[in-house]
């Protein structure tokens, strides 16, 4: 009896295994065309922010912060800048970001479609919801093995596993943010003469827009830890920093990259969840609406004072 | 008048069972037990009837009496079960989904109870919903949605944002929307439930206004009696989900099919219910227009037929004064004659809107009938004794 117990065994390890040996041989020409994809997004935009002069990228992210979020978070901004360029890891810096940037733009433009599917129909739903909790509670590092398997060592397997487990939070939320859309919204939709189409792009997803900014906030918050993870299989950047202080106990340096990676967090965060507001509850306008409305203002207090 | 929508056998019905449903009605079983042996909600059953053109058709119920499904049929947002809905002699139900789209842009637009406007839209942007659906140019967007702004009254908030406004005014928007595309027929789905009572019965008015100057024909959602007594030319009383009774309001109140309708009047004091416009009658006096008359013909007039009190008003049917056989003879045999010498002087008219009850302590202080004016002064009727006996005793 206890010997049947102990020698009962499914072995899923192995098939799993067997799998991916599957892929590899037979999938060869779509693993090398996603590598081919995925390399030069993230190359492009790795070269574009070096390309940058250092000094005029700092000065970039200090107005974006200043503009989006308020003059106490740029002067913050300012800090984080001097300390980075400070601690000597800007170059890493930059490489983390622009992982970071491929590999959530590669997420949201599959996540915000198979959200809206899910809204859209049920069925969809049902099949995606127990695959993104599989995706989320998966725990990181276990991307990090078939995605080194497929494609070898480098930023293509770090974004690959960094795409996918920060994936979820936007497929979440832009199906949360469709299904909150209020019955009267859709119903005021359809009663207009509304196809399906313009249903979707004139009173769903704009009503919807503050839970996508929220998932599209998350997911780039995801892709910046799993990013720092994915310089085990040599994605580089801020990850590389501290995987360097660990193999050498060197805590200085471990620190200074975790400080990097914490300024930059914070920077991602604060920017991406400003984004957020628009079209919340307070209902701030557009940038644009916001300048016509100063514009209308000004031109008013002209035509008072005349 | 013509009928504009027809309505005929319309059921809909809930849930995974509606064929057992429909023959389990065709038995006589209630709603409820329905429901008990099918796990299916009647939502609608049996209605026929029809809406004229330019008319207000007010539809009343409790909650759950199938009073938002049935408006919903109308454009479709929910399909029937069964049944035709014939809107200027098309069948809807049976029109593919590109022709009920356009249906739905160019024939019905729709007003909500939560207003349903969107926020990140300006309040012109959300008046012109309908006509960018439909495709129409930026300037017809404009022009159209700020003219239907002027009819509700809110241009000036054109470029505000729907956030900015009250809840009366976000309604306004929600009825702008409705009328810039011009669609002759509008629903609306307990449209002012949701407002203050003032801003209510401003908006009740409003929408009388607009239906004198450009008739729509409305189908108006509401649970609220003196809502639809106020701007409804007829009603429809539903219970579960079947059409119990409807007639003007008049009818409904005087001559209720059955406990459920007068369940609507209980604690209802009738003398709040009617205002001296409801009961006023034009008939009782004669009416002299005063521009085409002189004095002596119109006391000849007055002598020859209808007892000894008339009304006069000028061509544009302001009221002018009450007149009787002998201050009209007074008048006349003066040196100068003129209309004004030959007015009654304790004829103190009343306002339209004034309470039955109100109008009644009027009433029994005069000798004579009430004259009756609307807010612009034009004469609507006069209220006597026995007019107000009548009211009042049908409906207690």
């Amino acid at each position: 009896m206890a010997n049947g117990i102990t020698d009962f065994q499914i072995p899923i390890g192995d098939w799993v295994a067997d799998g991916v040996d599957w892929i590899q041989i037979n999938l060869t020409g779509v693993l090398d065309g996603i590598s081919e994809v995925l390399e030069l997004v993230i190359d492009s935009f790795e070269g574009g922010l070096q390309a940058v002069p250092p000094v005029l990228l700092a000065a970039l992210i200090v107005v974006i912060a200043t503009w989006r979020v308020g003059w106490k978070f740029g002067l913050f901004s300012v800090a984080a800048m001097v300390l980075i360029f400070g601690m000597g890891i800007w170059p890493e810096t930059i490489s983390t970001l622009a992982l970071v940037i491929a590999s959530s733009l590669v997420a949201l433009i599959i996540g915000i479609p198979i959200g809206i599917a899910m809204a859209r129909h049920d069925p969809v739903e049902a099949v995606v919801r127990p695959v993104l909790d599989f995706m989320q509670t998966m725990p990181p590092f276990v991307y990090l093995i078939p995605a080194a398997i497929f494609f070898g060592l480098g930023k293509v397997p770090g974004s690959i596993a960094t795409l996918i487990f920060a994936m979820p939070p936007a497929v979440r939320l832009t199906n949360l943010g469709i299904r909150q859309v209020s019955e009267e919204h859709v119903e005021a939709g359809k009663a207009f003469g509304c196809t399906n189409h313009q249903l979707l792009f004139k009173v769903q997803l704009p009503l919807a827009m503050p839970s996508i900014m929220a998932g599209i906030n998350q997911t780039i918050m995801l892709a910046l830890s799993m990013v720092v993870i994915a310089s085990m299989i040599g994605a580089g950047g801020l990850g590389n920093t501290v995987l360097t202080g660990i193999q050498r106990l060197d805590v200085g340096l471990g620190f200074e990259g975790g400080l990097g990676v914490v300024l930059l967090a914070i920077l991602l965060d604060r920017i991406t969840q400003s984004f957020g507001a628009v079209g919340g509850a307070a209902a701030a306008p557009s940038f644009v609406g916001r300048m016509r409305q100063a514009f209308e203002r000004w031109k008013e207090s002209q035509s008072s004072d005349v | 008048m013509q009928d504009k929508v027809v309505i005929k056998d319309l059921y809909k019905i809930f849930g995974p069972e509606p064929d057992e449903a429909l023959a389990l009605l065709e038995q006589g079983l209630s709603k409820d037990a329905i429901f008990e042996r099918t796990r299916t909600t009647v939502g609608v059953q049996k209605a026929n009837f029809s809406i004229r053109e330019g008319e207000v058709f007010v539809v009343m119920g409790l909650s759950g009496s199938g009073k938002s499904t049935l408006v919903r049929m109308l454009n479709r947002l929910i399909e029937p079960t069964r049944g035709q809905v014939i809107v200027n002699g098309h069948d809807i139900t049976q029109m593919s989904k590109k022709q009920l789209i356009e249906m739905r842009r160019s024939t019905m637009s729709m007003v909500f109870q939560s207003f349903a406007l969107l926020p990140h839209k300006t309040v012109a942007e959300n008046a012109a919903f309908g006509l960018n659906v439909s495709g129409a140019s930026k300037t017809e967007q404009r022009d159209q949605a700020m003219r239907a702004l002027e009819t509700v009254g809110l241009a000036p908030n054109a470029d505000s944002y729907p956030d900015e406004l009250s809840g009366g005014m976000k309604q306004r928007v929600g009825l702008a929307r409705a009328l810039a595309t011009e669609a002759p027929i509008l629903l609306m789905d307990e449209a002012f439930s949701a407002l203050d009572p003032l801003i209510r019965t401003e908006m009740q008015d409003e929408l009388v206004r607009l239906q004198e100057t450009e008739a729509h024909t409305i189908v108006f959602i509401s649970h609220d009696l003196d809502e639809a007594i106020r701007i409804g030319d007829r009603i429809a009383i539903m219970e579960g989900g079947a059409i119990v009774q409807i007639g003007t309001p008049e009818e409904i109140v005087t001559k209720p099919a059955n406990d459920y309708v007068r369940s609507f009047f209980y604690g209802v004091d009738v003398s709040k219910v009617f205002n001296a416009g409801d009961i006023a009658s034009k008939s009782l006096l004669a009416v002299f227009e005063r521009t085409g008359v002189n004095l002596r013909s119109a006391l000849a007039q007055l002598r020859d037929h209808r007892g000894d009190v008339a009304v006069v008003i000028d061509r544009g049917g302001q009221f002018r004064g009450l007149v009787t056989v002998n201050s009209l003879a007074a008048a006349a045999a003066s040196d100068n004659p003129q209309w004004e010498a030959a007015f009654l002087k304790d004829a103190e008219p009343v306002p339209a809107e004034m309470e039955l009850s109100e109008v009644l302590t009027r009433v029994t202080a005069s000798e004579r009938p009430v004259p009756v004016l609307d807010a612009d002064g034009r004469y609507r009727g006069v209220v006597d004794k026995t007019i107000l006996l009548h009211t009042l005793d049908k409906t207690t």
